[in-house]
């Protein structure tokens, strides 16, 4: 796998990539399950994911080595996928996306009741987190933590930091107001942190003593 | 004053707007005291950076070793 990795001709070409299909076939499982989870629809998922790599296939020539090119695929996907979610916008039971159902009582399992940490939610230092990046364990438990949000936070969070998208656009595309998003944020970021707490550096030592 | 809920919904929206003077006062206020809301700031860039990194791809990761 490795080796055609590697093998870039003269001119720096790697369309070669593209015939990888081990690489290729890694990318798409990643590139449909990121869809997925944006657009909770695995059909539309699909066809965006086609839709990305056929345009990937058309310009892939230009980009030196792995890395870039699946920068840049998912650069395309996002885009894509960002379409498919305005569409959507005229389709879908946006009011579902309003309600705060069931994302009312988590933040009572970490606040007491005058708003202060319970003593054992208070966030701890987290050691080095560059170091837990290279691992690849870690982006197991962060995927893991990404999947167990309520599926609005989990939206709007990747949303906000995977395909980058500001505010504005987040709430036009959802039809939701500033102070809901800032809610729905505040909640992801609350929930997300804590399982990355509890299930990597809490974990802790042993993880340490790897790096 | 402002206590761990509000701060780090504070810390949260400062990713996405600029917070006010007055929220970056009380906020520094209550951080003075607060471990928990310190460290809860530096894991919101952390995330951010784990975000980012994450799209980037693992491949990338895994190959920096």
């Amino acid at each position: 796998m490795t080796s055609t990795a590697n093998q870039t001709d003269s001119d720096g070409h790697n369309s070669d990539l593209l015939s990888d299909e081990v690489f290729l076939e890694d990318i798409r499982k990643q590139m449909v399950r990121f869809a997925t989870m944006q657009l909770s629809d695995v059909n539309q998922a699909e066809d965006a994911v086609q839709e990305a790599l056929i345009g990937a296939l058309k310009n892939a020539k230009s980009f030196n080595g792995r890395a870039a090119l699946k920068t840049w695929i998912f650069a395309i996907l996002k885009n894509k996928i960002a379409d498919v979610l305005r569409q959507k916008q005229r389709t879908v039971n946006i009011s579902s996306l309003q309600s705060n159902d069931n994302e009312d009582e988590d933040l009572s399992e970490l606040f007491d009741r005058k708003g202060f940490w319970k003593v054992d939610e208070r966030p701890i230092i987290w050691g080095n987190p560059e170091a837990s990046m290279r691992e690849g364990q870690f982006w197991t438990v962060f995927e893991a933590c990404l999947e167990h949000l309520p599926p609005k936070q989990a939206r709007v969070f990747m949303m906000r930091e995977f395909i980058e998208l500001d505010a504005n656009e987040i709430c036009a595309t959802l039809e939701l107001s500033t102070s809901n998003l800032h809610v729905l944020l505040h909640r992801s970021r609350l929930r997300l942190r804590e399982c990355v707490e509890n299930n990597w550096y809490l974990e802790g030592e042993k993880h340490a003593e790897l790096s | 004053m402002l206590n761990c809920h509000d701060a780090t919904r504070l810390m949260s929206e400062a990713q996405e707007r600029q917070l006010s003077l007055m929220e970056r006062m009380s906020l520094k206020f209550h951080m003075s005291m607060c471990s928990g809301c310190k460290n809860f700031k530096d894991q919101m860039s952390t995330l951010r950076s784990m975000s980012r990194s994450y799209m980037k791809g693992k491949d990338e990761q895994a190959g920096k070793k």
